[in-house]
């Protein structure tokens, strides 16, 4: 792997490298932000119409601002690994327009639902929670995908859907668990149970990718399982179970609590959930790099000229905080359990 | 069987006319709020926050609409053109970057607290949010045209074993057609906007909806409209005129001139052929083209024969240049016209109320052509001199990009349908949803009843 690596001290060595951070963050924004919107949706069909409106208030203010990581990431494929960005969206071609009919269903469905005629609110519901689907599904589609190395075969065809209804359900845990954080009452309780139901498929979906992954590629194993590295990187899958246990037992605990009206530990099973996820993240990040197309093209074969990237990096240094900070602004204002949401 | 390079660009068309049409609206009528909530602070009078009720609604769908179909845009650059970024990746990278970045991130975190965070921060922190949300949508357009007007008059680079290098990136933001587009185009999204306001105005209007945020709402949009039409008009021939310089040969295509003459005519009417290279049923005024284009009678123009194998098509050129200017030349009379029929306080008739309702999308009319004749006008390059769209189109075939087309313009057609049905729907109930905050308080269901409308302006 080592003869992989150019010189770091470089800014064609250390700038791609730099930019695959940039983008490994924002995709996680992503998938944790609009993971718990889209999770939402999921859920929607198990709501009566009042807690509906309650459940999409919760994350009104947020999904334009969540939906952009995704842009960011895509745009840091694009700008920063320009001959990446080609093969990889070209070879998910019809994954990606899946996802993007369900974002765009998604989407206008938020605010479709409650400025068309009320008999019509019903079907934008339906369309809210189809469009979450298809786009929750596609995702998890394509990341199974990327891990058999876009393989076309009839395996990899059903293990990519299999991995879809895992991240489906992944998103249906953040979902939940955010509504259980963000919402009293029945509502409340019931967002505990979903959360609950979702955790068994999330799981075997962690632990799909995990085995799956360095068995199909011989250097993702010796990453894994040679002696020096096991000690280094066993922590994650270790630190995995440990959470997956919390979550549980945090989930079974909190009903007898809130009877009592005790909200201590309400946010536990969502940052548990964030947690699995920045796992999960992590150990398919470790076992990708350096590769952005698997055994075919490295992050420094795609990236585009240090001087283009430079341009973009002094801006991205200066703004991206400030965009950090202005978000975490936000998430105060709209702080606290969830209200029904006014225009003015 | 349609061939994958123009599914491709059909497929892209139809994604980026449908993106453009929302932002259009969204970008001026964000200033348009920040107006009216500056005339309620400023007066305190109820009719502007109405107004703003209003149209902040219609500018949440339409903004949404931008987001999804926005969101599109960024992939379908690498699903249909991975050729673009692997050629002109690192002038267009930065581009893209800065505008998500600067514009993106602002306006979706701040609309977030324009839209509903009312109630939850301070009138000054509210206003400052719509502010924000406008910088952001302006910012974004900045960056976006710089990118586009990059694309028809490329500057400040070198070509390097065929990919783009930067060389001078004020070159690049600031290129030639730049500053002309980017004016051209802030003005008609005022105008869109602008006959948007007014036409959903009318529309009330006509179903007896007598409130006084109506005829606000008719007024202020008819005199935004008169006033930047002819600043338009004149913007639009200064934009022209830097085509002619850069990009003559779409010029050509665009008055439908075959031959370089002195003393070109202006052709009215045509049927462009392209077969044969000359015009069928032509209506021409001598020599206007000539004075228009050189300011001079017997100015030369540079005919498309002289860029045989290298111009764009020429019908749709000729074609939606003619709707564009037509459109303007509408909006010109019916914002003046219909100022003048409202002068001293007079009442709209039911005939100026339905021409102003069938002018609610004029703009998108008037944007659609505009982008086609520019657009289309660039071909068969896609970037002027540096690129061929053909050599930059993508490996999937004809039959998929057929399939997934076939999926977006019924999605499209779906959308655009609920979105023209849903504003409408939303101008008719506004007159209702008026009267039941009326004697409660104009400003949110937080503030109880008691409290007297005028006596808390400050809170927003």
């Amino acid at each position: 792997m080592a003869e992989l690596i150019p010189d770091l001290s470089t800014s064609a060595g250390w700038l791609p490298l730099a930019f695959l951070l940039m983008m490994g963050l924002a995709m996680l924004a992503y998938v944790v932000l609009d993971g718990f919107d889209l999770g939402i949706g999921l859920l929607l069909p198990l709501a009566n119409d009042d807690d509906k409106d309650l459940m999409i208030a919760s994350i009104g203010p947020f999904w334009d601002a969540n939906e952009t990581w995704l842009v960011m990431g895509v745009g840091i494929l694009l700008v920063a690994f320009p001959l990446a960005h080609g093969v990889v969206l070209s070879a998910l071609y019809l994954p990606v327009s899946l996802m993007l009919i369900g974002l765009t269903l998604r989407g206008v469905s938020f605010d479709f639902r409650v400025k068309a005629r009320a008999e019509h609110k019903a079907g934008w519901n339906r369309a809210f929670f189809a469009g979450s689907f298809i786009a929750a599904f596609a995702q998890g589609y394509m990341l199974g995908e990327l891990v058999l190395g876009f393989d076309i075969s009839l395996f990899a065809f059903v293990f990519s859907c299999f991995i879809g209804l895992c991240l489906a359900s992944g998103y249906s845990l953040l979902g939940a668990c955010w509504l259980a954080a963000k919402t009293e009452g029945e509502l409340q309780l019931k967002a505990i149970r979903w959360a609950k139901r979702s955790v068994a498929l999330t799981a075997f979906g962690v632990g799909a990718v995990s085995i799956v992954t360095p068995l199909l590629s011989g250097s993702i194993f010796a990453k894994w399982f040679t002696l020096e590295n096991m000690i280094v990187v066993w922590p994650i899958p270790f630190i995995t179970g440990v959470l997956f246990v919390v979550l549980w037992r945090t989930l079974s605990r909190l009903p007898v609590r809130l009877a009592n009206n005790n909200e201590y530990g309400i946010w536990v099973p969502f940052y548990t959930a964030v947690g699995l996820f920045m796992l999960a993240f992590h150990g398919l990040a470790y076992s990708l790099f350096p590769w952005i197309v698997v055994d075919k093209m490295t992050v420094w074969d795609a990236a585009a000229a240090p001087e283009s990237l430079m341009v973009i990096f002094v801006g991205a240094a200066i703004v991206l905080p400030v965009i950090v900070a202005y978000s975490i602004f936000v998430y105060r204002v709209f702080g606290g359990k969830a209200t029904p949401l006014e225009y003015y | 069987m349609l061939d994958s390079l123009l599914l491709a660009r059909i497929q892209f068309a139809a994604n980026i006319s449908f993106h453009i049409i929302f932002p259009m609206i969204s970008i001026a009528l964000t200033w348009m709020l920040l107006y009216f909530k500056w005339q309620y602070n400023r007066s305190g009078e109820d009719y502007w926050m109405n107004v703003y009720r209003l149209f902040v609604k219609v500018f949440a769908l339409t903004f949404a609409l931008g987001v999804v179909s926005g969101i599109t845009m960024s992939f379908q650059f690498g699903t249909n053109w991975p050729g673009f970024m692997e050629t002109v990746g690192n002038i267009a990278g930065p581009l893209l970057a800065y505008e998500v970045l600067t514009a993106f991130f602002l306006e979706a975190t701040f609309l977030g607290i324009m839209l509903f965070g009312f109630n939850r921060v301070s009138n000054r922190i509210h206003t400052l949010a719509t502010f924000l949300v406008a910088i952001g949508t302006t910012m974004s357009a900045f960056w976006i045209l710089a990118l586009n007007s990059w694309m028809h008059t490329p500057a400040g680079f070198e070509m390097i074993d065929g990919r783009a290098h930067a060389t001078d990136w004020f070159a690049i933001v600031f290129n030639p057609s730049f500053p002309y587009r980017l004016v051209h185009t802030l003005l008609a999204s005022g105008l869109t906007a602008a006959f948007l306001i007014a036409g959903l105005s009318a529309y009330r209007w006509l179903k007896g909806d007598r409130a006084k945020s109506v005829m606000t709402g008719m007024k202020t949009g008819l005199r935004i409209a008169a006033v930047l039409i002819p600043i338009q008009i004149v913007a639009g021939d200064l934009h022209g005129l830097n085509t002619l310089e850069h990009q003559p040969a779409k010029v050509a295509a665009m008055e439908g001139l075959w031959e370089t003459t002195e003393g070109a005519p202006l052709v009215l009417f045509a049927i462009p052929d392209e077969e044969e290279r000359t015009n069928h049923f032509s209506i021409e005024i001598p020599k206007l083209a000539s004075l228009i284009l050189t300011h001079d009678l017997n100015g030369e123009v540079q005919g498309l024969n002289d860029f045989e194998g290298e111009h764009p098509p020429v019908g749709p050129v000729f074609w939606a240049f003619r709707i564009m200017v037509m459109t303007g030349l509408l909006m010109l009379a019916v914002s003046w016209g219909g100022l003048w029929l409202l002068r001293k306080g007079r009442e709209p008739s039911p005939f100026l109320s339905r021409v102003l309702v069938g002018m609610t999308f004029s703009g998108w009319v008037g944007v659609l052509s505009g982008w086609y004749t520019t657009e289309i006008g660039r071909q068969p390059f896609l970037v002027s001199g540096v690129i061929r769209t053909s050599e930059a189109v993508g490996p999937a075939s004809a039959g998929t990009v057929m399939t997934t087309l076939i999926a977006w313009l019924t999605i499209y057609a779906f959308l655009t349908a609920a979105y023209i049905a849903v504003v409408f729907y939303l101008a008719r109930t506004a007159g209702e949803k008026e009267k039941l905050v009326r004697g409660v308080n104009a400003l949110g269901p937080k503030v109880g009843p008691l409290i007297d409308p005028k006596a808390a302006p400050a809170h927003g």
